[in-house]
Parts: structure tokens; C-alpha cells; sequence
């Protein structure tokens, strides 16, 4: 039988991440349920593990992208065949885990985002993040040659290939969604976009304020196109 | 090159080369660091002492003045420097990604065997 987790990376996400916890448990209540707390000062890590999610903690914090890697890296040494990952923040409904989670099991893709542009009633982003949302989406789909409605989109799930992938040095670590799409397709794995619910931060915390957007464009740019200037070989299964 | 120039410019350069070699001798500087000190006082060194090396240097770099070259090659070995610190703190970063994700992971199952301990033989995963 095989074994699936969903993680969940948290950064101060005390009074939200039991509810997150909750409401994922509704939705699969036999998958393991993991939370990487990045060094929070709140009590994101206590509230998780009372709410029966195992927690692994950094002794500082690190960003998000150390932090799912750090899912990733816990998921393949403890066996797991199957990885979903959805935000700490409550914004992604966890209903459409068995959705994302059907072709990756029925062997159909290795990798599937969820895009909340695809027909289901989602939020919508402010308009600085719409612009760089279509400004990767237009650059990602040119460079995959498919397209990809939500680049930017942390709500995911892959098979133990991908799991394996994501735990090397490859893994785009500073900002990994658009770049990491381009990995992904440059190692040959078969990426597909789904739909789901996301909902709008209730706490308004965002990681892309102030001058961040620009550098976040900047750095995503800068990262794609050394990903397409490396050595094959690096990308590799 | 005026004479007290040319006895000012030794002196710094001597002065950085014998720092250097103490600072490495009492372990307060590695090796792999000192490489680019001593490199720029030795070649500071060498075109004081050989001034006609300096000159004819100048007109290969199109400079005017012998002083200006010498001044172009100290911003070279400061952009060098800085260079050689960005790979190295780029290096450190990623190793000490690693080190807290392991740590992370370690903890968590060193956490999972103490509440096993506890609870005896056979207790679950949580």
C-alpha cells in the first residue's frame, strides 16, 4: 500500500495552523500530516504537534523554499511514495487534495500544480500579483512549451521521483515555483495544472511586499535563465 | 617614482606581507584567505622595486601616470576580494542549509526515540 503526507511549511502561523491541520485531516484522514516549522517565535510548532501533525523545526528561520525542502528531504527518508504540499496560511483548500493527488497515483503526470485560474471561484490576487503572475506565466509556458495558468502556485503534489529530485542541489531553494517548473521540465518529468480554491490570506501577510516584488521578478528571472545556461547532465534523474 | 614614494610604498607593502604571514601564523587568518594579500604586497613589492616593470606595465594598461597603475590594480584586488568572499559566503549558506534541515531532521527523530523510550517497546511513531 502505498504512502502519502501532506506538508505543510509554517512561519508564525500560530492560531491558523490547527485549523489547517484540521481541515486537511477532514479531507484525507489517513494521510500523515507534516508541518516544517522555519524558527517561528509563536507557538505554530506546540499547536501543530497538539493538533497531531508531526513537526520537525529549524532552529532559525530559513525561508520557505529550505523549508519545503526540508519536507521533501524527511517525506523520501521515511519512505513516502507521495507528497502533497499546501500552505500554512489556510489559503489553500484542502478539498482538492484527492484531485491533485488522483493522476500522480494513477501513474498519468509526476508532478501537478494546483491553479486557482482554472474555473473554480478562487480570490483574487491584487494587481501587482496578477501582473507578475502573467508575466511567469507567459515566460514559463514559452520556455515548457505548455501552459501553465499559476506559476507561482505552492500547492502541489508529486510522486517519490520528483521527492528524490527536489532533495538535491538542483532544487531552487531562494524562490522555488517558476524556476522550479523549468527544472522540472528540463529533468523530462511530465508536469500537469489543475484546478483548485485558493482563499485570500486572512491575516494579510504576504511575502512579497514592499520592494520584494521587484527583486522577487529580478532574482526569478536571473534564476531561469542560468537554469537553462547549466549542463544538462546537472538535471539528470 | 620620488624617492619617498618609493619608500612609503615598500613600507606598506612589507608592512602587509609580514602581517599577513603573522596573522596566518597565529591561526587569526587560513591560508586560503592570505593567498591574495601576499599575492598583491609581493607584486606591489616587485614594481616598486622594478620601476621600469611598472612603466612599461602603465603603457601596456594605456594609464598616464605609473601611480594611477598601481591604484588600478589595488581596486582589481579589491573586487577580487570581494569576489572570493561572495563564493565563500555562498558556499557557507548552503552548507548551513544543510546542517539545519539535518538538524531538524535528527532532532525530530532523536524526539521520536526518547518518546519511544518512555513509553517502552513497541510505542507508536506519535
Amino acid at each position: 500500500m502505498s504512502k502519502t503526507i501532506v506538508v505543510i511549511p509554517a512561519y508564525n502561523e500560530g492560531g491558523v495552523i490547527a485549523r489547517v491541520i484540521e481541515n486537511v485531516r477532514r479531507v484525507v484522514p489517513d494521510f500523515d500530516i507534516l508541518v516544517v516549522n522555519d524558527g517561528s517565535r509563536d507557538r505554530t510548532a506546540r499547536e501543530a504537534a497538539a493538533a497531531g501533525a508531526i513537526v520537525v523545526s529549524h532552529s532559525f528561520n530559513m525561508g520557505y523554499g529550505v523549508t519545503i525542502q526540508t519536507a521533501y528531504k524527511f517525506a523520501y527518508a521515511n519512505g513516502y511514495d507521495f507528497l502533497v504540499q499546501i500552505d500554512g496560511d489556510g489559503q489553500h483548500d484542502p478539498a482538492f487534495i484527492p484531485e491533485l493527488l488522483a493522476p500522480v497515483v494513477a501513474g498519468d503526470t509526476d508532478f501537478v500544480v494546483g491553479s486557482r485560474f482554472l474555473g473554480v471561484e478562487s480570490y483574487r490576487p491584487s494587481f501587482s500579483r496578477r501582473l507578475g503572475i502573467l508575466f511567469f506565466r507567459k515566460l514559463v509556458s514559452s520556455l515548457i512549451g505548455r501552459t501553465i495558468s499559476d506559476p507561482t502556485s505552492g500547492y502541489q503534489a508529486f510522486n517519490r521521483q520528483v521527492m528524490r529530485f527536489f532533495t538535491t542541489d538542483v532544487f531552487p531553494c531562494d524562490y522555488p515555483d517558476a524556476d522550479m517548473l523549468v527544472t522540472l521540465n528540463l529533468a523530462g518529468f511530465r508536469i500537469r495544472e489543475l484546478p483548485v480554491r485558493m482563499f485570500a490570506n486572512a491575516a494579510g501577510k504576504t511575502m512579497h511586499s514592499g520592494f520584494k516584488p521587484l527583486y522577487y521578478m529580478f532574482k526569478m528571472c536571473l534564476s531561469i535563465f542560468v537554469t537553462l545556461l547549466r549542463n544538462r547532465q546537472l538535471y539528470r534523474r | 617614482m620620488p624617492i619617498k614614494q618609493q619608500i612609503f610604498a615598500l613600507v606598506v607593502s612589507l608592512f602587509v606581507f609580514v602581517f599577513t604571514i603573522e596573522m596566518v601564523r597565529k591561526k587569526r587568518l587560513r591560508e586560503e584567505y592570505s593567498v591574495l594579500w601576499l599575492a598583491t604586497s609581493f607584486t606591489m613589492f616587485v614594481l616598486v622595486v622594478k620601476y621600469d616593470w611598472l612603466v612599461a606595465l602603465t603603457h601596456l594598461v594605456g594609464a598616464e601616470l605609473p601611480t594611477s597603475t598601481l591604484f588600478f590594480g589595488s581596486i582589481i584586488f579589491l573586487i577580487l576580494l570581494a569576489v572570493q568572499f561572495s563564493i565563500k559566503i555562498s558556499r557557507l549558506s548552503d552548507q548551513l542549509k544543510d546542517l539545519v534541515q539535518d538538524n531538524a531532521l535528527m532532532r525530530h527523530e532523536f524526539e521520536k526515540m526518547r518518546k519511544g523510550g518512555e513509553r517502552g517497546p513497541g510505542a507508536g511513531d506519535r
